[in-house]
Order: structure tokens, then sequence, then C-alpha cells
């Protein structure tokens, strides 16, 4: 599978290095290079430093045959922006975009567009946790990330 | 009627100021907080803080019943989620957004945008004009992109300099709709004769355009 990441911040890079730990071709893109260094030395995906909401930029990364398409950049229009290109340009199978603002994750949503908005996603396991409802084995489950690499992958506490 | 323009930039701003002033009720939006106080102290009420990307912000200026949205911010992702916000969860009739890069004009139009404005593909259009006679410039896309007008200055040597449009062989589905000859407009009649120096505006769809050429250009 070729999965496509546009933005290198904290989630676009534990998820690069996830997929391409568990052997599926990975893209990342970034304005900056400097970003990459979050994917460390060993990381055996493509980097490639450009716009994610430039066609251009994302046909140079392959686009074209690639399965999944993830924008996770910090700012909620251009995840949008690089979605619908995605979606709408290019025709990948699955596409994802992370989304802060709950109204335009639920309104891109109703779009055909798969949100995932981590402020609702928090905001909720929050509330139902300080009403002691039995949430905490799915939090373990969410937060911890995958150490296949022996460790080395910086694991996220699950409290 | 009512516009609401998005990004209080230099575009926004003489916008705002010139439908205020031909008498339309006008609403600017600005994000940034020191912007949009200077907008205010200038422009009064009419000027407002806050993102037009926000649900609440769209609600409390009156997204609702507004008859036009305007985004003008210089940041195109920007434009773009304002005009599809716009139209899909207020249901305003008619969007315009500002393009900086010309390669989102296409883009924008499958995406539902009505109309798009790019200040950087107007400019090079114009300098191509200045550079090459004879040949085919884009000048408007319409009916989202399947129609064009386009612009060809007639050199000495093209084949149409010296005849009348109604001996003009035009591609299927081509029409001339206006020549501009010493800045002045005229509308084109079977008899109208060609000169060279004249800029003839055509209206052809988009997938003949290159035909025009040969009807126009150099042989």
């Amino acid at each position: 599978m070729r999965a496509i990441i546009v933005g290198c911040g904290r989630v676009g890079s534990t998820l690069a290095r996830m997929l391409a730990e568990s052997g599926h071709e990975v893209i990342v893109v970034d304005q900056t290079s400097d970003a990459f260094r979050r994917l460390g030395r060993n990381f055996t995906g493509t980097r490639v430093v450009g716009s994610g909401t430039d066609i251009d930029v994302l046909r140079r990364a392959g686009i074209e045959q690639a399965q999944v398409f993830v924008s996770v950049t910090d700012g909620d229009n251009r995840n949008i922006m690089a979605a619908q290109i995605a979606r709408s340009v290019f025709n990948v199978g699955t596409v994802l975009t992370r989304i802060y603002d709950p109204s335009r994750a639920a309104a891109y949503r109703e779009l055909g567009i798969q949100t995932i908005c981590t402020t609702s996603i928090a905001a909720n396991l929050m509330f139902d946790l300080s009403e002691g409802k039995p949430v905490g084995d799915l939090v373990a489950q969410i937060q911890a990330v995958r150490t296949r690499n022996g460790g080395k992958t910086p694991a996220v506490a699950a409290r | 009627m009512y516009c609401i323009i998005v990004g209080g930039g230099n575009v926004g701003y003489y916008l705002s100021k010139d439908l205020a002033a031909a008498g339309h009720e006008v609403l600017l939006l600005e994000k940034e907080r020191q912007r949009a106080a200077r907008l205010i102290e200038e422009l009064g009420e009419i000027a407002v803080q806050g993102d037009g990307c926000e649900m609440r912000v769209m609600e409390e200026v009156g997204f609702g019943r507004a008859d036009v949205i305007v985004a003008v911010t210089g940041e195109d992702e920007d434009n773009l989620v304002v005009c599809q916000m716009a139209k899909r969860k207020f249901g305003v009739p008619r969007t315009i957004a500002r393009v900086n890069s010309p390669a989102n004009e296409a883009l924008f139009a499958k995406l539902g945008i009505d109309t798009t404005v790019s200040a950087t593909r107007i400019i090079f259009n114009l300098l191509e004009q200045e550079i090459e006679s004879d040949e085919v410039v884009p000048v408007a896309a319409l009916s989202r992109g399947d129609l064009e007008i386009v612009q060809v200055e007639l050199s000495p040597h093209s084949p149409v300099a010296g005849r009348r449009i109604g001996e003009v062989t035009m591609p299927a589905g081509a029409h001339i709709v206006a020549i501009i000859r010493q800045d002045r407009g005229l509308l084109p009649s079977p008899d109208t004769l060609l000169e060279a120096g004249d800029s003839v505006l055509a209206l052809v769809t988009t997938a003949r355009e290159n035909e025009l050429v040969a009807t126009f250009g150099e042989a």
C-alpha cells in the first residue's frame, strides 16, 4: 500500500513511522525540510519538500498511485483543501484529514470527507473520564503507540 | 445587496469602500486583531473582527441572509473554505474567491465556487499580450471552464488582416464577440473589416481554443 502524508508534525511523523514499520510505502510531504527530523534516521519512506495543497507537488510525491492520503498539517483549511484535491482530482481511495474545529469537521463530514476531530475526541473522552465512565481500556488502546521497533518508537503513556 | 467580504487586506479594504459607496450593505471580516482594529477605526461598524471560517462568526454576521460572499484573504485554502461553508451551510447564492495560484482556478470551480479571480493570471495574460501577436490568450473562463473568452492581437502577417469577418471561416462553436481597435470597442458584423493591430475577442469552447490559432495566427 502507498500512503501520502501531508504535514510532518507530531501526528504526521508518528503515523509515517508506524506505516513504514508495517511495511507500507510512505511518502511524507512538508513545507520545511527541518520537519523531517521528527522521522528519525531510520525512516525508510520518502520525504518531499513542498506544499500539500499544490497539485504539482502532490503529483511529484506520487499521489496518482496512492491508496491512502492523510492531511495532518496544523492548518484546518489547508488539511481540508489537500483532502479535497486527493479526493476530487486524484480519486484516492481512502482520504483522512485531521481538523481541530469541531463545526468545520462536522460540515466537511457531511460533504463526504472523512474528518477526524481530535478536539472532540479528547473532550469527549475527558468528559466520560470525569464522570467516572468505564473508558480506561479504550484510552489505553488509543494512546499506546505500538513499539514494533524494539521499543525505540516513543510510546505515550496511558495515564 | 448584502455583501460579506472576508479578508481585510488591501483588496478587501478597497472593495468594501467601493461597495459601500455604491450603496450596498457591506460587512468586512478580518481575523487578525490589530489589523481589524485599524479597519474598524477607519471604516466604522462595517468592519468586524472575526474568523470567517468559524460557524459562530458566520452566524453572527449573517451569512444566512448574504447575497454574495467574497473571500479575498491571502491564502487560497482559507478562501476555498469560506466559500464552501457559505454555500453548503448557509445557502449563499453567490461566492467569489480570490486565488493566488492560477492552478487553483480550475480546482475551485470543480469544488463548487461560482467565480474565481486570479490577479496572477490576469497579469500574466497582460504580459503575454504585450509580447506576442497572433497568439490566442485566455481572458476569462465561463460556465465552469467549458467556455472561454480569448483575445488575439492581429499582426500584419495574420491571414485574416484585411478581410471581412463574413469571409473568415471560424472553427465550429467559436464566435467573434468584439473587436478592440485603438482602445475603442466595436461590435462585429459580417461586413466589419479586420485590421492589423486589432484585438479580436472570441467566445470559444475550451476544447477548440487551439483551432483559433490556425484561423488568426501566422500561417
